[in-house]
């Protein structure tokens, strides 16, 4: 090696990578790996745990009170959530435009769909307020169960459905405050292609909890 | 490249860069320092541990004592087992990852400083807090596994066992993102030429116990949020009383993670030991690749064995089978990891160092761990064994012949790369001989009062069973510990200060770690050299000459060579703060909740916002 290789890598030291990728990029992957240890964990509880309740209310079957003989109808529902999980899936595709236009900032924009499209705020914002939907919906679900009789104390189905769904609405939240992090650095300074590995790896998750989210919807509320 | 005799520096005793005190150490993100304070703090938690295993050997080194109660024994135990493990045998570990990966594959620092700054704070905290319970004598009491439904507020109506629920969560955090810090760096900050077969097999085993951590940690992470909630919020996950749950849930979730931590606890060991091995036998590893690939497939067949744990409860004749069969395949690999050992041995100059002796000992005494395991490995023998002393021989055989003495391999190797001074070798063999011999004595004597049926976790028992001898056998091994490590503590302290100085390559090893000043500077390297074999020292004829000659200079600061080092920051140790006072509130008052959380996210977001180093073009 000579002098000039050695202030290449001198000046610029954080610059070379093995794979050429950024580090961050690298470590999303492996935390999103490790993230699917952690649902398949919560996920398998819920399925063992499914239709050993010993009391209900019950998320598919009518249930009566034998002490009460009051009938709880089955609880999930379907309709409703079916309306939540568009909004989510509709928000992925908001983030992968948010993430094109970050990606193509300095490009010409030379008519009025070329600025929506590449107006990053838009899609920030879009993305953010669909997740807040979702959440809103979880919120109206959580607390019409509870009105229903169903708390995270009644039976394994409410500790094995709160705690799962609740972890996943804890980790759309995360990626809610994540976007909107993103959106007031956008106003702040305003984020151009230099930025996009921040928006990547946004997406990235927020990409794999709208995934897991498509794995807790079949699993719990559509096979009965 | 041969040794050079060099004049000592004037920093080789007790500098790292150029700050030091209390302020340097606490807003450091070098991964050396980083290392030492692992070092530190592991150690000082092994000397706990070991101290609750001195009372608990004492309490049974006769018949019928009562020197503490059967309620304090159930602590010692619990605290024995979990501190041992998480706070002594993984952050050794983690001390070497630190210092070692990017040293060995040619990097500056981690990939993320700051994180791991944050994973060495967490660790401490935690460590804290699930430690000092004990001195109040309202420690965890379920064993370190904490089997629920024991564990649920009902039949664990006390404190101790939130201690361990939190503290445990906490650590996981800890261990978590380090392994992803790890992981990426040795994914992404290898050396130009230092393709992964060319890793040092060090580097090799951590890699694969980063991947360990990453998939095995999120399980128990699971299994104690559902204990977390039972016991605070009163969830069912694990009421088998009223609600129907499965009492097999927490030992099924506990294993899938536990077996794999098994393997988490013994890998950096064989990597230490295949770096020691082959330096003082004077001839490369042998079988590199398929100690790479037994490496690898013991990890992977370490997710199929969990339950070779729960024989005794009845799974069923497929289940045991499968379980027995998957976990006799893992003594293959295993297998070939001891054969490869002793043939780099084979006909090699070997030097009996005391590294090489705690190396050559872990070849021997993992070699009756793995064979007793083998033994239990089917289930109809495990029923006979399980919950005895047998057990108890098998996984010190294992964890203390194996894990222990791989790492005190490690540290009498490494230490003149870390201190830049030489340990004393006569007080580091008279350690090694006293650890040898107090620990079959302690340790030999279990398989045959196992085998006699002396079960698990008894406070004490009956005399006139023919188990006194035995047990006053491992009392007294157990009290030659203290002696030894005392010696060990002191040869460290004043090698430390008074060693020899060491020079960059004192026991004339092949790789990268020893092209660089003893010592390292702050930067590591002072060039990024180009690698082209497994062992650039000893294949001298490929050496990249120019690069280890820049490399090997003494006393250049990283602003004479223009290289940019990260700022130094107290905001990880912030953030780790305000975390600790989040799960502090849980057992104390909600307000802690909120400000720890707010400390928490302010640090975080202040430390996100913040550049790493200085900006350049």
């Amino acid at each position: 090696m000579n002098a000039s290789a050695t202030h290449t890598s001198a000046a610029a030291p954080h610059h070379y990578t093995t794979l050429g990728i950024d580090n961050r990029k690298v470590a999303i992957w492996a935390f999103i790996g490790s993230e699917c240890m952690l649902f398949v964990s919560l996920i398998s509880t819920y399925l063992i745990y499914k239709g050993r309740s010993v009391v209900g209310p019950l998320p598919h079957e009518t249930w009566t009170d034998p002490a009460t003989g009051r009938v709880f109808t089955p609880i999930l529902n379907i309709p409703v959530t079916s309306a939540s999980t568009f909004v989510l899936l509709m928000s992925s595709l908001f983030m992968v435009l948010a993430l094109a236009a970050v990606q193509n900032k300095e490009l010409p924009k030379r008519n009025r769909s070329e600025r929506i499209l590449g107006s990053s705020r838009l899609w920030l914002w879009m993305t953010a307020v669909a997740g807040a939907t979702f959440l809103g919906f979880q919120a109206y679900e959580f607390t019409s169960f509870v009105h229903e009789g169903l708390t995270i104390r009644t039976n394994l189905f409410g500790s094995s459905f709160f705690t799962l769904t609740g972890f996943h609405g804890a980790h759309v939240t995360a990626g809610v405050l994540w976007l909107v992090t993103l959106l007031a650095i956008d106003y702040r300074r305003g984020l151009g292609s230099r930025d996009s590995l921040l928006v990547d790896i946004a997406a990235l998750y927020w990409h794999f909890v709208d995934v897991i989210w498509i794995v807790i919807f079949t699993l719990v509320y559509l096979i009965k | 490249m041969a040794t050079i005799a060099r004049p000592a520096p004037a920093h080789a005793a007790d500098s790292y860069g150029e700050q030091s005190g209390i302020w340097a150490w606490l807003t450091t993100v070098d991964h050396k320092r980083i290392g030492i304070l692992y070092l530190y703090t592991a150690l000082f938690f092994f000397m706990f541990g070991g101290l609750e295993a001195v009372i608990i050997r004492a309490q049974l080194g006769a018949p019928n004592q009562r020197l503490v109660s059967a309620e304090f024994y159930n602590q010692l135990f619990t605290m024995h087992g979990t501190t041992m493990i998480f706070l002594a045998i993984m952050p050794l570990s983690a001390a070497f990852f630190n210092f070692l990966i990017p040293l060995q594959i040619g990097a500056r620092d981690v990939a993320f400083p700051r994180l791991n700054a944050f994973s060495y704070w967490v660790y401490l905290f935690g460590g804290i807090f699930i430690t000092v319970p004990i001195i109040f004598a309202v420690a965890p009491n379920a064993g370190w596994f904490g089997y629920a439904p024991l564990t649920i507020k009902q039949y664990s109506p006390g404190i101790n066992i939130d201690f361990w629920v939190i503290g445990l969560q906490i650590l996981g955090v800890s261990s978590l993102a380090a392994a992803f810090n790890f992981l990426t760096t040795i994914i992404n900050l290898r050396a130009p030429g230092m393709t992964l077969m060319r890793m040092p097999m060090f580097t090799w085993m951590a890699f694969i116990v980063q991947i360990l951590l990453v998939l095995a940690f999120p399980v128990i992470t699971i299994a104690l949020v559902f204990l977390l909630f039972d016991r605070f919020f009163g969830t069912n996950f694990y009421n088998t009383v009223s609600a129907g749950a499965d009492p097999l849930l927490w030992q099924h979730l506990f294993w899938i993670f536990g077996h794999p931590e098994v393997y988490i606890l013994i890998l950096p060991a064989f990597g230490l030991v295949s770096e020691v091995l082959p330096t003082y036998s004077k001839k490369p590893l042998f079988g590199y690749p398929v100690m790479v690939y037994s490496g690898i497939l013991i990890a992977a067949l370490g997710f199929g064995v969990w339950a070779h744990h729960m024989f005794a409860v009845g799974m069923g004749p497929i289940a045991d089978t499968f379980f027995g069969l998957t976990t006799m395949l893992i003594a293959i690999p295993t297998g070939v990891k001891i054969f490869n050992w002793i043939a780099t041995m084979a006909q090699g100059a070997i030097r009996y160092t005391t590294a090489m002796l705690f190396g050559i000992s872990l070849v021997a005494l993992f070699t009756i761990g793995g064979i007793s395991g083998i033994m239990h490995a089917s289930p109809p023998a495990d029923l006979q064994q399980t919950d005895t002393y047998f057990i108890v021989a098998h996984f010190h055989y294992v964890l203390f012949g194996g894990s222990i003495m791989g790492i005190f391999a490690g540290i009498y190797h490494y230490f003149p790369k870390i201190m830049g001074r030489l340990m004393d070798e006569k007080l580091g063999k008279v350690h090694f001989w006293l650890t040898f011999i107090a620990m079959n004595l302690t340790f030999f004597p279990m398989h045959l009062t196992g085998m006699l049926g002396m079960p698990r976790r008894i406070y004490t028992y009956d005399t006139g069973q023919g188990w006194d001898l035995l047990n006053a056998m491992s009392t007294a091994g157990a009290l030659i510990f203290p002696i030894a490590m005392m010696i060990f503590i002191y040869n460290f302290f004043v090698s430390r200060k008074r060693g020899e100085i060491a020079g960059a390559n004192p026991w004339g090893a092949g790789t990268l770690e020893w092209t660089i000043p003893s010592p390292p500077p702050e930067y590591n390297f002072a060039t990024i050299p180009t690698v082209t074999s497994r062992y650039p020292i000893w294949e001298g004829k490929e050496v990249d000459h120019e690069a280890a000659r820049i490399n090997a200079q003494e006393g250049k600061t990283a602003a004479d060579l223009g290289i940019v080092m990260p700022y130094s920051t107290i905001k990880p140790l912030f953030v780790a703060a305000g975390m600790m006072i989040m799960f502090c509130g849980l057992i104390s008052s909600r307000a802690l909740i909120g400000i720890g959380a707010l400390i928490m996210v302010f640090s975080l977001y202040s430390w996100l916002l913040s550049p790493l180093e200085p900006e350049h073009d």
